[in-house]
């Protein structure tokens, strides 16, 4: 069901939990699926031997991808008119995460409404890992 | 670089939305999506971005019969020297996507990049940071623009030293 703007307001948020536990397993899910197989996320002996970080970590398109499952959940199927975010923090294994969208404008253009969010997906320490902005279209 | 045709396939669609963690019927059952106000099966909001699978330059996965930064017998297979340059140690910033419609499967995109803006600004433990934008237009079959896909990568340098 999509959003209506008489029923929308500007404040009202909508969240929900990504994942409580982060695997290797949907990284590599991920890498596979997107088509990016920088051994960064899933190759633990280049990552700490070589790349120097303590394990393999998540692409920030894996929890851009993630949160706008959040995003598409809230608004709707197909009514995504621009979806964009900063990768703050990364994302390791065995992080848990939470999104929530923020309703910042209800607004009308051409005569179509339309919805301008803050999304923001923090991590289980409450550190934010991804934050932007989105605008959908929803109905009268 | 990038792909140059993109052909939007029912089943990459399911798994890029399992692999992202969407149990979204619309994004694996066709006779569901059906029912949806779409009324068909589209792309999750990020899927664009794996059109890097038709890209057949792309950087970050192996080439056949070459060598491969990832491990194998030795932690690289490739010099040192290759793995902190296009290797991956660039990270990226941000992502935007502008989206004119939403695409199905069945469907072949057109791709078009070209450089945006390029920016510096200094690092918070030094350093300069070197932000540079790279824009992807998908065009469908008819020409028109789906959707338009703005990256932001972000490349660290040493400082330079001066006496």
């Amino acid at each position: 069901m999509a959003l209506q703007a008489s029923k929308v307001q500007v404040g009202d948020t909508y969240t929900q939990k990504l994942t409580d536990d982060l695997s290797r397993t949907q990284i590599v899910q991920y890498a596979g699926a997107s088509g990016d197989y920088n051994p960064l996320h899933s190759d633990e002996i280049f990552t700490t031997k070589v790349a120097k970080y303590p394990t393999v970590f998540a692409h920030g398109m894996l929890t851009m991808g993630m949160t706008g499952r959040m995003v598409t959940d809230f608004v709707g199927d197909g009514r995504l008119t621009a979806y964009g975010v900063r990768f703050t923090r990364q994302v390791w294994p065995g992080d848990a995460l939470t999104a929530t969208a923020k309703v910042d404008a209800v607004r009308d253009e051409d005569g179509q409404s339309l919805v301008d969010l803050s999304v923001t997906t923090v991590n289980q320490d409450g550190d934010v890992v991804v934050m932007g902005k989105a605008t959908a279209k929803i109905d009268p | 670089m990038a792909a140059k045709k993109f052909p939007v396939e029912a089943g990459h669609i399911m798994m890029f939305a399992r692999a992202v963690g969407d149990p979204n019927p619309i994004y694996h059952d066709a006779e569901a999506a059906a029912d949806t106000e779409p009324g068909k099966t589209i792309a999750p909001p990020t899927f664009y971005q794996a059109s890097a699978q038709f890209d057949p330059d792309y950087f970050l996965r192996p080439k056949i019969g070459e060598p491969w930064f990832g491990s194998g017998k030795e932690p690289t297979g490739v010099p040192p020297t290759r793995t902190g340059g296009d290797g991956g140690t660039g990270l990226h910033a941000e992502q935007r996507f502008e989206y004119f419609r939403h695409v199905s499967p069945g469907e072949t995109l057109t791709l078009k990049t070209r450089p945006g803006k390029s920016w510096e600004r200094q690092g918070k433990r030094g350093g300069n940071l070197k932000f540079s934008e790279n824009i992807t237009e998908y065009y469908d079959e008819s020409g028109e623009l789906v959707v338009r896909a703005t990256g932001v990568g972000v490349r660290t340098e040493k400082v330079v030293e001066s006496d």
